[in-house]
C-alpha cells in the first residue's frame, strides 16, 4: 500500500509491523500512543496478562522503542564519549544498560546498548535524540542511523519464555543474560537477546519488519502449550515496577524536554551513579558530575518505598514529619508478586533519615479520601527472581 | 626539558601582554609562537622587493593603558605619532578631523559645526563610562565570583552621569550607528566616516542592529586617539617582546603547536608540529577559541553542547587588506599623506558596500581606510617611492570562487582609489590583496576575522567568546584563553591578555 505522504495528518499514529496480529488480539480495543505508534494498553484482562508474565510466557510489541545503529571506526570512542559506562568493557555479542547526559550532567535518556561487531552497535532508548547525537559525533568517524522503522522488535517474557523459544527452534538454553544470539528464520535470521523490562526470565527478538507477522505466528503456535499470550503496556508497567526499573519521561524528565529548571536530574540523583565509569576518560557531563559527586551537591535521591495497605500511591507527595514536602512518587503499584504496596519516589536528600509520610488521595466512588501513611525506604529491585539470570534457564 | 609555570600559545599582542603580566606576577613563562618572530597581526613583511607592509593591522587606537605602562613601553623607544583623519572627497572637498575623534574639524558643513561637537562629546562620555569594563574580566550573571566593590563603583559611575544622560545611553547602546548619524548630523562625509569607523573589522553594516556599540567600544579603547608607530606596527610588538625578554620570559619562535596534551582531565602542555612536547602548570591560549578547542584540544575532551556552541560561534571576516607598492607619491587631491585617509563618501556608501557580502559577492564601490606608512619615515619603500596600506571593506569570507573574488575586489578597490587619486594606478609597481580567507590561511584566524570571532553585541562582554568562557577559564582545567576572541576583543590592545593574566594570578592565589 502506498500512502500519499501529504496525507500524514490523517494517520497521526503509525501502526507497528505486528499490528495485524495485535489488533486482532485486542479484545478490549484499548490503545495508547507510544513514540508515534498505536500500541495496546490492555488486550483482554490486565491482571491475567500480568499473571502470564510471572507464571507463563508473554509477547509484548516493542517496535516503537527508538533504535539507533552506530557503525564506523570511531563507534566505540563515540559511545564512550556519549554514555556513562565504559563501552570498552562491553564484549561483542553482549548488551548493557546505560544512560547519557547533557553537558551539565543531567540525564537525557537511558537505554540498552547492543554490541554486534567490532564497529557495530545499536542503542535502544525511549526518546529521539538524533540531532544531538550527530552533534556529539563531531570530528568522529561514526555513522548514526535511526533504524526504529527498519527493525521489528518483540519481547518474550516469563518463566516459560526459554521453553517457548526452544520449542520454536531457537535454542537459547546456553544464552546468558545480556548476551545476543542469532538463529535462522524463514531463510533469514532472527536476533535474540536475553534482555527485557520485566525482571523475569525473558528475551527480546529482533527481525526485519516484513517477517514480523510470520515470527508472531510461529511463536504463538510454538508457545500455545505454555499459554503464550500478548500483553499490553499496563501489565508490563506493573512488572517493571516490581523489578524497580525506571522509565524515561515517567520517572524523570529528559534534560532536553524539561521546561522547569529544577526538573532535571543527574544520574547520581536517579540511583544510576553505579554505572558511571570515572576512569574511562572524558564523557559528556563528566566534569559536572565529578563536581556534584565531590561537593556532594546532589539534591535528590531516587528511592524505593514500601507503603502500608493496598492503595496505589501514584503521583502522591512525600512529607517529612507529615508537614514538610520532601518529594513525590513517580511510579506505584500494589505488587501481586511481593504482596506489598510499592512505589518509586524522588526524595530530597536532606530528608532522608527523617520520618517520611505519603499523602494519598484515594478516589472512592467520586469522593477522595485523604490518607497520610508512613513510608519505609526499601531497596530496589523489589523483586529478585533467580530464574531471571539462571543459565541454563529453567525448562518447564 | 625546561618546565614553566605558564605556557602561552601565540605571541601576538595579547600573548605578549599576558606573558608580561604573568611574569610580573612571579610566574616562569614561556611563549610559543608559530612565526619566525612574535607580533602576530602587527608584524610587517616585505610584500615586494624593497617594499614593506606596516603589518596586517596598521594603526594603534586601542592600546591598553595597563599594558603600555605595565610593560613600560614608553621607555622602549617607540614613536607613536598622533594622526588626523581626512574623509576624502572625490571633488577634493576633504573633511579633516584632528585631535582625538575629531576634536577639531576643518571643512565641516555649517549645519554640523555645533551638532558634531555635541554628538562627539556625548559619544565620548558614553565610551568613557564603558571603558572600565574593558579592563576587567566580564562580570558574571551569577552572584558569586564577582568583584562587587569594583562593579558597584562602576555602576555608580554610570549612574553618576545623570538621569538624562544615562537614559540616553541606554536608548542608544543597542541601536545602529545609521540612526544616530541621521538623527544628529547632515554632512555625508562625516556620516560616512563615523559609519565606517563603527563597522571597521565587523561583519555588519551601519544599518545593522547594534552597530553603535562597536563605535563606543572603539572609542572606549583610547578615546578615539589614533597613532601610527614609526617603523610600523611591528615596532610596538618588538618593544613588547623586548619587555618580556627583559622580564625573563622564554620566547620560542618558529614553533607551531599541533595539539594540547591532556592528562588526567587537565591541560598539562602542548605538542609541537615537530613532535616535541612542552609542559607547563598552566596553558594559556592566545590564539582563537575555535582553533584552540576544535583543533588543539579536540572534542574528545569536551562536552557536546560546548563543542556545538563553539562551532556555531560567529567568525566572519569582512575586511580585506590591500598593499600597494607605489613608485611615487599618490595625490589624493591635495590631502596630507601622513593622515589616515578614509574613503567612505556617505553612510549609505558604507551600507551599500556591505550588502553584497551577505551573498558572497564583492562590492562595486568598497570603502576603505588608507595609510601611507612611508610618509612617516624610511624603511617601508625605496626613497621617493611609497607603500599604501589599506583596509578595504567589505570583502566576502566564503565566495564561490576565491580567486575571482580576490581579482574583482582588487579591481574595485583600485577603481575607487583611482577616482580619489587620479593617476594612482600608473604608479603601482606591485599590488597585494589579502581577502578574509587569505588572512585566515596566513594567521589562522577563522573566517579572517580580526577579533578571533566576531565582535558583536551577542558575542561581547559576558557572552564572549561563549558565556561559559567569558572569564578566561575554560572547561578543561589548566587551560585558559587570553586572545582577541575573549573580552574585550581584538585591535592592537593587549587588554584581553592582561585581563586573562590577572584572572590566572587571582586563581593561583585563591
Amino acid at each position: 500500500m502506498t500512502v500519499d505522504p501529504r496525507l500524514h495528518y490523517e494517520t497521526p499514529l503509525k501502526q507497528t509491523p505486528f499490528h495485524a496480529r495485535t489488533s486482532a488480539a485486542n479484545k478490549m480495543n484499548h490503545w495508547g500512543a507510544w513514540a508515534g505508534y498505536t500500541t495496546a494498553i490492555v488486550y483482554e484482562d490486565d491482571a491475567m496478562e500480568f499473571s502470564a508474565i510471572r507464571n507463563a510466557a508473554t509477547l509484548y510489541d516493542l517496535c516503537p522503542m527508538v533504535k539507533y545503529r552506530l557503525t564506523g571506526p570511531d563507534a566505540q570512542a563515540y559511545l564512550n564519549r556519549l554514555t556513562l559506562r565504559d563501552v570498552g568493557k562491553l564484549p561483542v555479542g553482549a548488551v548493557h544498560y546505560t544512560a547519557w547526559c547533557d553537558d551539565a550532567g543531567k540525564l537525557l535518556d537511558d537505554g540498552t546498548l547492543f554490541h554486534f561487531g567490532a564497529q557495530d552497535y545499536r542503542l535502544c532508548c525511549q526518546e529521539r535524540h538524533l540531532p544531538w547525537m550527530l552533534d556529539a559525533a563531531f570530528m568522529l568517524d561514526v555513522k548514526i542511523v535511526d533504524e526504529t522503522e527498519d527493525i521489528a522488535a518483540i519481547s518474550l517474557q516469563g518463566p516459560c519464555a526459554a521453553s517457548v523459544l526452544v520449542s520454536a527452534g531457537f535454542d537459547v538454553s546456553g544464552l546468558r543474560p545480556f548476551r545476543i544470539a542469532t538463529f535462522p528464520f524463514a531463510k533469514r535470521a532472527v536476533t535474540v537477546s536475553r534482555t527485557g523490562f520485566t525482571g523475569d526470565l525473558g528475551y527480546e527478538l529482533w527481525i526485519a519488519p516484513d517477517l514480523a507477522l510470520q515470527l508472531w505466528d510461529h511463536l504463538m503456535q510454538a508457545g500455545a502449550p505454555w499459554g503464550l499470550r500478548p500483553v499490553g503496556s499496563q501489565a508490563l508497567n506493573l512488572a517493571r515496577i516490581e523489578a524497580g526499573f525506571i522509565t524515561t519521561t515517567y520517572d524523570f524528565i529528559p534534560a532536553h524536554q524539561a521546561l522547569r529548571e529544577d526538573r532535571v536530574r543527574s544520574p547520581l540523583e536517579m540511583g544510576l551513579g553505579w554505572m558511571i565509569d570515572w576512569d574511562k576518560g572524558h564523557f559528556n557531563g563528566r566534569r559536572a558530575l565529578l563536581a556534584e559527586r565531590d561537593a556532594k551537591t546532589s539534591r535528590w535521591a531516587f528511592v524505593g518505598l514500601d507503603i502500608p495497605g493496598n492503595v496505589e500511591a501514584g503521583g502522591s507527595l512525600i512529607y517529612a514529619g507529615k508537614t514538610k514536602e520532601a518529594g513525590f512518587i513517580t511510579a506505584a503499584a500494589w505488587s501481586p508478586t511481593t504482596k506489598r504496596n510499592l512505589a518509586m519516589a524522588h526524595v530530597e536528600r536532606k530528608y532522608l533519615g527523617r520520618d517520611l509520610w505519603v499523602e494519598i488521595y484515594a478516589l472512592r466512588e467520586l469522593q477522595y479520601a485523604k490518607l497520610m501513611l508512613p513510608v519505609t525506604i526499601v531497596d530496589r529491585p523489589f523483586l529478585r527472581l533467580p530464574r531471571r539470570t539462571a543459565t541454563p534457564p529453567g525448562s518447564v | 626539558m625546561p618546565s614553566f609555570d605558564a605556557l602561552i600559545i601565540g605571541g601576538g599582542t595579547n600573548g605578549l601582554a599576558c606573558a608580561a603580566r604573568l611574569a610580573k606576577g612571579g610566574l616562569a613563562v614561556m611563549v610559543v609562537e608559530a612565526g619566525e618572530k612574535p607580533g602576530g597581526a602587527a608584524r610587517g613583511w616585505e610584500f615586494a622587493p624593497g617594499y614593506r607592509t606596516p603589518g596586517l593591522a596598521h594603526l594603534v587606537y586601542t592600546l591598553d593603558q595597563r599594558v603600555a605602562s605595565g610593560m613600560n613601553l614608553s621607555a622602549q623607544d617607540i614613536d607613536l605619532k598622533s594622526l588626523s583623519t581626512i574623509a576624502l572627497s572625490e571633488s577634493g572637498h576633504h573633511l579633516t578631523l584632528a585631535g582625538d575623534f575629531g576634536a577639531e574639524t576643518t571643512g565641516l558643513a555649517d549645519a554640523d559645526r555645533k551638532a558634531w561637537p555635541d554628538l562627539r562629546a556625548r559619544l565620548l562620555r558614553y565610551a568613557a563610562a564603558l571603558a572600565p569594563f574593558r579592563a576587567m574580566a566580564p562580570p558574571r550573571l551569577a552572584a558569586s565570583g564577582n568583584d562587587w566593590p569594583r562593579l558597584a563603583r562602576l555602576g555608580l559611575g554610570l549612574r553618576g552621569m545623570g538621569a538624562e544622560d544615562f537614559r540616553e545611553l541606554l536608548r542608544m547602546m543597542l541601536t545602529n550607528v545609521w540612526d544616530v548619524l541621521e538623527d544628529n548630523l547632515t554632512d555625508d562625509r562625516l556620516k560616512g566616516l563615523i559609519a565606517f569607523d563603527a563597522t571597521l573589522g565587523a561583519w555588519l553594516g551601519p544599518r545593522s542592529p547594534n552597530s553603535l556599540i562597536l563605535l563606543l567600544n572603539r572609542l572606549a579603547g583610547a578615546s578615539g586617539a589614533l597613532t601610527f608607530p614609526v617603523g610600523g606596527m611591528g615596532a610596538v610588538t618588538d618593544a613588547m617582546t623586548r619587555a618580556i625578554e627583559a622580564q625573563g620570559v622564554h620566547l620560542r619562535t618558529g614553533a607551531r603547536v599541533a595539539r594540547m596534551i591532556v592528562q588526567g582531565d587537565r591541560a598539562v602542555g602542548v605538542a609541537l608540529a615537530s613532535g616535541e612536547e612542552l609542559r607547563a602548570g598552566t596553558v594559556v591560549s592566545a590564539i582563537g577559541p575555535k582553533e584552540t578547542f576544535l583543533d588543539l584540544v579536540g572534542p574528545a575532551h569536551l562536552d557536546t553542547e560546548f563543542i556545538t556552541a563553539m562551532r556555531h560561534q560567529k567568525a566572519r571576516g569582512g575586511a580585506a587588506k590591500l598593499h600597494l607598492a607605489l613608485t611615487a607619491a599618490p595625490d589624493f587631491r591635495g590631502a596630507d599623506l601622513r593622515a589616515r585617509l578614509v574613503i567612505a563618501p556617505s553612510a549609505h556608501a558604507v551600507e551599500t558596500a556591505f550588502n553584497p557580502i551577505k551573498y558572497g559577492g564583492v562590492p562595486a564601490r568598497p570603502v576603505m581606510e588608507v595609510m601611507l606608512p612611508s610618509a612617516h619615515g624610511a624603511g617601508f619603500a625605496p626613497k621617493g617611492a611609497h607603500v599604501l596600506s589599506a583596509i578595504v571593506q567589505f570583502a566576502p569570507h566564503t565566495p564561490a570562487d576565491k580567486d575571482a573574488a580576490r581579482a574583482a575586489m582588487l579591481e574595485a578597490a583600485l577603481t575607487v582609489l583611482e577616482d580619489h587619486a587620479p593617476g594612482l594606478r600608473a604608479l603601482i609597481a606591485h599590488a597585494e590583496l589579502l581577502m578574509p580567507y587569505d588572512i585566515e590561511a596566513r594567521y589562522g584566524m577563522t573566517g579572517g576575522n580580526w577579533h578571533h570571532g566576531e565582535l558583536s553585541v551577542e558575542q561581547m562582554l559576558f557572552l564572549r567568546p561563549l558565556p561559559s568562557l567569558a572569564r578566561y577559564a575554560t572547561p578543561l582545567p589548566g587551560l585558559w584563553l587570553a586572545g582577541a576572541g575573549s573580552h574585550p576583543g581584538g585591535g592592537i590592545s593587549g587588554a584581553a591578555g592582561w585581563n586573562a593574566a590577572e584572572r590566572i594570578l587571582a586563581e593561583a592565589r585563591a
